[in-house]
């Protein structure tokens, strides 16, 4: 017997296109700090207003339900699956009963509840649906359910995290939700309720002081999030258990996992990191996942790949995609409070996110020295000019919207540090095609900081992080 | 310096004097699997059953007896299903009133109940544990439910429920340090409880809700109380469980305390959570035999029902 041809043999993964049944998947924390005591910490607070944000988008979403699997809820035998339609009670967390009690009432779809057991039981989980008054429902689907869907919008279906579980069984546990969504023909909002670095401070803190329980943690958190930003998810699920071992991630990460087996492991993903901030010494972030019909970054070393050859299940899944060159919107990271009367990073609330773990400027010593600024808008997956084709390949740009909207992106980031665009003393100008774009960049230069005269350096580069054509570093007076 | 030469680790008894008229008069491996309830049947618990798990509740009864004949005025219990992680939390209303629906075992437990809280005696436990060190925090909201841990120890040993109890929760320490760090503190919980006792004047019980080993099923089991599949996990579980009840009956605590962190690692003893370790230096490491009345399992679990009956058994403190 020979072995199938790796490069022709049907991918498994192509069976499970998340496009049809997932409206979108979303990494949420759930501490009721967010809910209950937000004006205390700056950082409690701004994930409570991208809560709202990502609320106020999931107002519009088309999906039928929440699927909402949370580390919080825990189970020893098997997985339990919330299937009482009206459950009502008033919550105290057993931690944080101070901050007040947190009355619910949701709406559940326990049809498909029952669905999602069924199948569940189907591949050799162990599952119970659960129909009993006064069934308490954990503090992180109800932070979530309340700040995410405030008017009880969509009908949710809620699963238990078994704490013994590994990771073939939480793929198999998010994989049965997916032939349940199939089977019911239903459209679903993920959602994965958990922390990331899981290590508390175990004392009473002033809430304005939290922070990362170490720099290690943080370090860890901010590389998953490079990940997911980037849509990776099965990256990170590959990733997890070194995570978990590392940053004491929220019981062993095994959110991502089942995210992972509901969405096909696979990085077909466009990533948006909405929010990181420390929550008594834990990492919260709030992700948000579009299914997408390439996969956004690859990474990982392909032969077939390499060798040139495109085999018919890969043509099915997309075309391969070079090396930092991404499709899908860039990978934005935490928003962290400004301190504008100091030295210290600026974050804009305007500007594109950056793509990685830096804030947008840092203010020292009378000087502003603002990072790498591409066209990229905030919130928003398209590129200004960023020519695509019919399948959502790059094939090309426009140098000079991509100029204006990295000088509107810089305008913004000074404004919000106290500079602005006149106090520019200094220009680094990057272009990936620098032989055709050099004139028409330098014309519209001239015309924004003609009159300004900073000093300015061009130089030419293979590529830029995210599919662009254009960047601007810049240093200003603050 | 070591995890064992740890001043807060040495298992000596506390030479100091009796601060007051108040005595521990007894201390309890009162384990809290709710299929004890369900099993028993009670008006309070929705779900009913056929039988289920005797050995363990006869085992309750007959220790129930002896200790109820003391005339406790107050019974204190350690829980690992309220879970802290700012330092050691106690129930601080005097009354509770709900339903506790285990959200492990919700097709058993659903369970009403009215509780009576002794909050002089938790807020005098609280001070002296301050005092010891400890971070402490008094849960003063009325609304809280009480877990089911709690709930099921306190019933097992009094199911008339007339007598007020001390609700104590189980701090994580152990799992963001070590169990030496949190047997550690749990020792200072213990002769903090003893203190407060002394002081108040109380007669006082107190109740270890911990199972011994603790690997269990991962299938279901219908009825829940069909006794033909109940076994111990494994042998070298069972193994476990039987040295530590060996040392229990030959009295000798302070090398039970030293084998314990082993104990949690080996057979995932729930002991980790921290109640038996705190038992035992409330009643300043006795050295007496406990009487063991009753081990069996519970969907394979080892669970035992241990008495140390300090005021007919020796006990000096």
């Amino acid at each position: 017997m020979t072995a199938p041809d790796p490069r022709t043999a049907p991918d498994p993964r192509t069976a499970l296109d998340p496009r049809s049944y997932l409206d979108r998947a979303l990494i949420v924390p759930g501490h009721p700090h967010i809910l209950l005591a937000a004006d205390r910490n700056p950082g409690w607070q701004s994930l409570r207003q991208s809560y709202e944000q990502l609320a106020g988008r999931l107002a519009k979403s088309p999906a039928d339900l929440l699927l909402i699997f949370s580390t919080q809820w825990v189970s020893v035998i098997g997985h339990l699956i919330q299937c009482d339609p009206q459950p009502k009670w008033l919550h105290v967390d057993q931690n944080w009963y101070e901050f007040g009690e947190i009355p619910y009432e949701f709406r559940v779809d326990a049809e498909f509840g029952k669905a999602y057991a069924q199948s569940a039981a189907a591949v050799g989980l162990h599952s119970s649906t659960v129909n009993y008054h006064g069934f308490p429902i954990d503090t992180g689907t109800i932070v979530a359910l309340k700040l995410l869907n405030p008017a009880n919008r969509l009908p949710a279906c809620m699963v238990s995290c078994n704490i013994y579980s590994e990771k073939e069984e939480m793929i198999a546990l998010g994989e049965a939700a997916a032939a349940a969504l199939q089977s019911q023909g239903k459209r679903a909002i993920a959602i994965a309720v958990t922390s990331l670095s899981n290590r508390y401070t175990v004392s009473e803190i002033d809430p304005a002081k939290d922070a990362i329980s170490s720099q290690k943690d943080d370090e860890w958190n901010r590389k998953m999030l490079e990940l997911f930003g980037e849509g990776r998810v099965e990256d990170a699920s590959q990733a997890a258990r070194q995570f978990a071992r590392e940053a004491n991630a929220d019981m062993r990460f095994r959110a991502v996992w089942w995210l992972a087996g509901l969405t096909g492991q696979t990085n077909r993903f466009r990533g948006r990191v909405l929010d990181y901030q420390p929550v008594w010494g834990t990492g919260a972030a709030l992700v948000e996942l579009e299914p997408a019909e390439t996969e956004a970054v690859v990474h990982e070393f392909d032969e077939v790949r390499q060798l040139g050859v495109q085999p018919a299940a890969t043509a099915a899944r997309g075309p391969a995609v070079a090396h930092a060159k991404s499709p899908g919107p860039a990978a934005p990271v935490a928003k962290a409070p400004n301190k504008p009367n100091g030295d210290g990073p600026v974050m804009s609330s305007r500007a594109a996110e950056p793509v990685g773990a830096y804030p947008h400027a840092r203010r020292h010593g009378g000087l502003l020295f603002v990072s790498g600024i591409g066209p990229r808008r905030r919130g928003d997956p398209e590129i200004p000019g960023v020519i695509r084709d019919d399948r959502g390949q790059v094939i090309g740009h426009d140098a000079e919207a991509q100029t204006r909207a990295v000088i509107e992106n810089l305008g913004f980031i000074l404004e919000e540090a106290g500079s602005s665009l006149e106090k520019v003393v200094d220009v680094t100008i990057y272009l990936t095609d620098i032989e055709r774009d050099f004139p028409i960049v330098n014309r519209v230069f001239g015309e924004v900081f003609g009159q300004i005269q900073p000093t300015r350096t061009t130089v030419g580069v293979t590529a830029l992080p995210t599919p662009i054509a254009v960047e601007f570093k810049v240093t200003a007076l603050a | 310096m070591t995890a064992t030469s740890h001043p807060a680790l040495q298992l000596t008894p506390d030479p100091s004097p009796p601060q007051g008229p108040g005595r521990i008069v007894a201390g309890v491996l009162a384990p809290h699997p709710p299929h004890l309830v369900y099993g028993e049947n009670p008006a309070r618990n929705e779900p009913k059953s056929e039988c289920g798990w005797e050995v363990l509740r006869w085992a309750y009864e007959r220790c129930r007896k002896q200790v109820l004949a003391l005339e406790p005025d107050v019974l204190l219990v350690h829980s690992p299903h309220w879970q802290t992680i700012i330092g050691h939390h106690f129930l601080g209303v005097r009354e509770f009133h709900g339903l506790s629906v285990d959200p492990i075992f919700p097709n058993i437990f659903r369970f009403k109940y009215d509780i009576t809280v002794d909050v002089d005696l938790a807020e005098a436990i609280a001070k002296e544990a301050q005092a010891a060190g400890l971070a402490t925090k008094m849960m003063r909201n009325a609304n809280f439910r009480v877990d089911y841990g709690t709930i099921t120890s306190c019933h097992m040993m009094n199911p008339d429920w007339d007598i007020p109890i001390v609700g104590i929760a189980s701090n994580n320490s152990p799992y963001y340090y070590s169990n030496e760090v949190g047997q550690a503190q749990m020792i200072a919980l213990g002769h903090a409880t003893r203190r407060a006792i002394e002081r108040l004047g109380r007669r006082a019980v107190l109740l270890a809700s911990n199972t011994l080993s603790h690997r269990h099923f991962t299938f279901k089991v219908e009825p829940p109380e069909d006794m033909s599949h109940e076994h111990v996990y494994s042998h070298g579980q069972y193994l476990w469980d039987m040295k530590v009840l060996s040392l229990m009956r030959a009295g000798r605590t302070r090398e039970l305390l030293a084998v314990l962190p082993e104990f949690m690692d080996m057979a995932e003893s729930e002991v980790k959570a921290g109640a038996l370790a705190w038992m035992l230096a409330g009643l300043n490491f006795p050295d007496y035999p406990a009487e063991i009345h009753g081990y069996w399992t519970v969907i394979g679990t080892g669970n035992a029902v241990v008495e140390w009956n300090h005021a007919t058994r020796g006990g000096t403190r």
